[in-house]
């Protein structure tokens, strides 16, 4: 396969598509609301009235405004349908010949949609991620061509690093020095893993990443596998996404049949084959040391950094490991150019993040926003605040790891450094809107609740020092606690934050320390009189 | 071979290349407390008491693991290390059932040692007295899982020197607890050789020899050095 066929490829599906597109989301939030049976009552419809010729449904990824799916768009006329029953179906057809629908109909100006800004999810929701051929119609594969015949892999690294990307998976570490680290390590033999062991409450951006658009996490890492020199990727995906799973099994497999992945990729001399690894339902695994363990077959356990992966990872291999959504911007820098990516966002934060917007919020979804835009924005704006006229008391990012911003900091912009600085983190994209009924000490506590059944019990402050800050909480919940066990609770976050192994204990203590720094009176008022 | 210079609490030392900054210390006659370190088997930075601070790197990094570096400047022995120490001390003994005197580690347990050396004399965190078991069922040895700290030595030295990996950890975090074999009674696991190295090897009163009783264990954790240095440099030294 050259470039030739895969413009033929493009050109087939282009005519093959009909002039009139139904968007039925299947991913798995709409698929749980019978969207599959929306879909095939759609297409029963579109035979029984003929309209074979000129309509068709497309079961396509996510749309992003979960909250009110299962959705239906109508393309190219963009009308768009929410809780769409699969009663509706017939009516929607038959709309399309000027009768009236019985589904509610929704604004696809709405500011959730028109204030998004996307790059990753440029064609989420648009294309079928079951058929290569969807992919490929829109551009998909092209960035790889280019990367293979028109860059060397020191000129992609420098195009990375020039655009600014930095790891979405919440540390923010720059991506372009990791994968020059890694493609300056010597060795034959090199590995890209890409993690998408997502597990933060309340965060599914990378699921529908993976579910919505899997060819474009593959074809950022085999990029990324020409940028460093690694002939064989990994993709480490936890159990609990059966769809994600079984389409990136799909997209691997008609990707090898393209000659897009495996060897001799389009005629030329790289070879690169991905293999899938699936987690056992360990938060943990999502450390990059632990998850290296795990594919390795051993305990997922996290161990000391440095070496760290880029120097010495799978197999004791120089590693590239990186986040799903990262690998989603490659395709989009190198069609387009580092200085279009880092004209996008902030100073020091570059490009869109999608965050997963849940909680006491009007408008759930997925969003995906362009760096430095505000919470107030999204929350408000987006978001459309709380529902029934509440109010927004906090907003909680970075999920265990992160922090509870108060209201009164919504005018924060949403950057690497401007969250860190107020105490929380990015993270990995999950916001969590809390209202005023929201005991934030309850807050801290269903978090720390979360590390303490998750930490692997490697390292004695992780391990037990989360038991002692959740029992902490929860006797000041009962009211038993007093002045000084507040006291030993905020030394023991320290202790437990600078003396853990790895980020999951490192950052543990952050949603007990944010609400203490921002709510302390709520902490003070239960104490035992 | 090269050598690096560094300073440990403003002492300079010159070691080879490569060398922890534990292993420095040890040169210069200065000590970093440990617990799940061991001569002779590979080191896992879990026990976290050997932290140390470095200038210049704002984060606490375990000395165990830290290779040496040309100019580096240690501290071992800062108020704040001291503090996160006795609480790693307090943590550890808050999590398992550790009475002392009924011990047979009593008097010679590295646990107990660590709690004099950091000046634990109480622990400010509440007992949680874990309900776990011992067994019994090995001819010769017995591991009672209350006096287990999960510093993960026996695992180690099972696997790496003994070649048996009888021994390894099941579950997670504060379920985590040492398995032999495929988590069956130690007495039916076939791998194991009754070699006795993993009671050599526990630090406190966890494995031990059946028959012990209270302050009767004296464990020889340096036997597995010398065993390992005999195996690879074919000199018999202690």
């Amino acid at each position: 396969m050259d470039l030739a066929h895969l413009q033929a490829i493009a050109e087939q599906e282009k005519q093959r598509q009909r002039a009139i597109r139904l968007h039925c989301c299947t991913s798995t939030g709409c698929q749980a609301a019978e969207s599959l049976q929306v879909k095939d009552n759609l297409k029963k419809a579109i035979e029984k009235k003929g309209l074979g010729d000129r309509v068709e449904v497309v079961g396509v990824g996510c749309m992003g405004f979960c909250g009110r799916g299962p959705l239906v768009q109508v393309e190219p006329e963009r009308k768009l349908y929410e809780e769409v029953t699969p009663e509706d179906a017939e009516s929607i057809i038959n709309a399309l010949e000027g009768g009236k629908a019985t589904a509610k109909e929704g604004d696809p100006d709405h500011p959730f949609f028109a204030r998004q800004m996307r790059i990753v999810r440029e064609h989420s929701g648009e294309i079928d991620p079951e058929r290569i051929e969807e992919y490929i119609a829109v551009g998909g594969y092209q960035a790889l061509y280019k990367a293979l015949y028109e860059m060397t892999p020191a000129t992609v690294i420098e195009e990375i690093t020039k655009s600014g990307l930095r790891g979405r998976g919440g540390g923010g570490y720059p991506t372009g020095l990791k994968w020059a680290t890694v493609a300056k390590m010597p060795g034959n033999q090199k590995y890209v893993i890409c993690n998408a062991d997502e597990g933060d409450p309340g965060a599914f951006m990378d699921r529908s990443v993976l579910e919505s658009d899997p060819h474009l996490v593959l074809e950022g890492m085999a990029i990324a596998g020409y940028a460093v020199g690694a002939n064989h990727g990994y993709i480490y995906v936890r159990a609990e996404y059966p769809l994600a799973i079984k389409r990136l099994q799909k997209a691997i497999q008609q990707a090898k049949q393209n000659g897009v992945l495996g060897t001799q990729i389009l005629e030329s001399p790289f070879d690169f084959k991905i293999d899938i690894r699936i987690g056992a339902g360990a938060f943990v695994c999502g450390e990059e040391t632990a998850l290296i363990q795990s594919i390795e077959g051993g305990r997922g356990n996290p161990r000391p950094r440095p070496p760290y992966p880029a120097e010495r990872g799978l197999r004791g291999c120089p590693t590239l490991i990186n986040n799903v959504e990262t690998f989603a911007n490659i395709k989009a820098i190198i069609t387009k150019g580092a200085d279009w990516y880092s004209s996008i966002g902030t100073a020091n934060s570059k490009g869109t993040k999608i965050f997963a917007l849940t909680g006491k919020i009007k408008n759930n979804g997925l969003i995906e926003v362009p760096m430095g835009i505000t919470l107030r924005e999204i929350v408000l704006e987006m978001g459309g605040g709380v529902p029934d006229g509440g109010e927004v008391k906090a907003v909680q990012t970075g999920g265990p790891s992160g922090g509870c911003i108060p209201a009164s900091l919504l005018d924060t912009p949403v950057d690497y450094d401007s969250l860190l600085k107020i105490g929380s983190m990015m993270g990995s994209g999950g916001m969590v809107v809390m209202d005023q009924n929201t005991s934030m000490v309850e807050v801290a506590q269903f978090y720390m609740e979360f590390c303490r059944e998750e930490t692997c019990g490697k390292c004695i402050p992780c391990r037990t020092g989360t038991v002692q800050l959740h029992n902490l909480l929860t006797k000041l919940l009962d009211k038993r606690a007093t002045t000084q066990d507040l006291e030993l609770m905020e030394s023991l976050c320290q202790m437990v934050k600078e003396t853990s192994l790895c980020g999951l204990g490192q950052t543990a203590p952050n949603p007990v320390l944010s609400t203490w720094r921002y709510f302390r009176d709520e902490y003070l008022a239960l104490v035992k009189a | 071979m090269s050598v690096k210079t560094l300073t440990i609490n403003d002492t300079p030392v010159a070691v080879e290349a490569g060398a922890t900054i534990l292993e420095a210390a040890k040169q210069a006659g200065i000590t970093i407390p440990t617990l799940c370190h061991l001569e002779g088997v590979s080191d896992v930075g879990a026990c976290r008491l050997c932290l140390v601070e470095i200038k210049g790197i704002n984060k606490l990094l375990p000395a165990c693991v830290t290779e040496v570096a040309e100019g580096m400047e240690v501290q071992t022995e800062t108020a704040k290390l001291r503090e996160y120490r006795k609480m790693t001390v307090e943590l550890l003994f808050s999590e398992g059932n550790h009475v002392c005197s009924v011990c047979v580690a009593n008097g010679a347990c590295e646990l107990q040692d660590m709690a004099v050396t950091v000046g634990m004399d109480h622990s400010r965190f509440s007992y949680r007295f874990p309900d776990r078991p011992i067994d019994i069922s090995h001819p010769s040895f017995a591991i009672d899982h209350n006096r287990c700290i999960l510093c993960t030595r026996c695992v180690r030295v099972c696997a790496e020197i003994e070649g048996a990996h009888v021994w390894d950890v099941a579950n997670r975090g504060e379920k985590c607890y040492v398995i032999s074999g495929l988590d069956q009674p130690w007495g039916e696991v076939n791998a194991c050789t009754s070699c006795g190295k993993c009671v050599e090897a526990c630090p406190t009163g966890a494995i031990f020899h059946k028959g012990e009783t209270t302050g009767e264990k004296t464990s020889d954790p340096g036997l597995l050095d010398f065993l390992v240095t005999a195996r690879k440099k074919q000199q018999w030294i202690r």
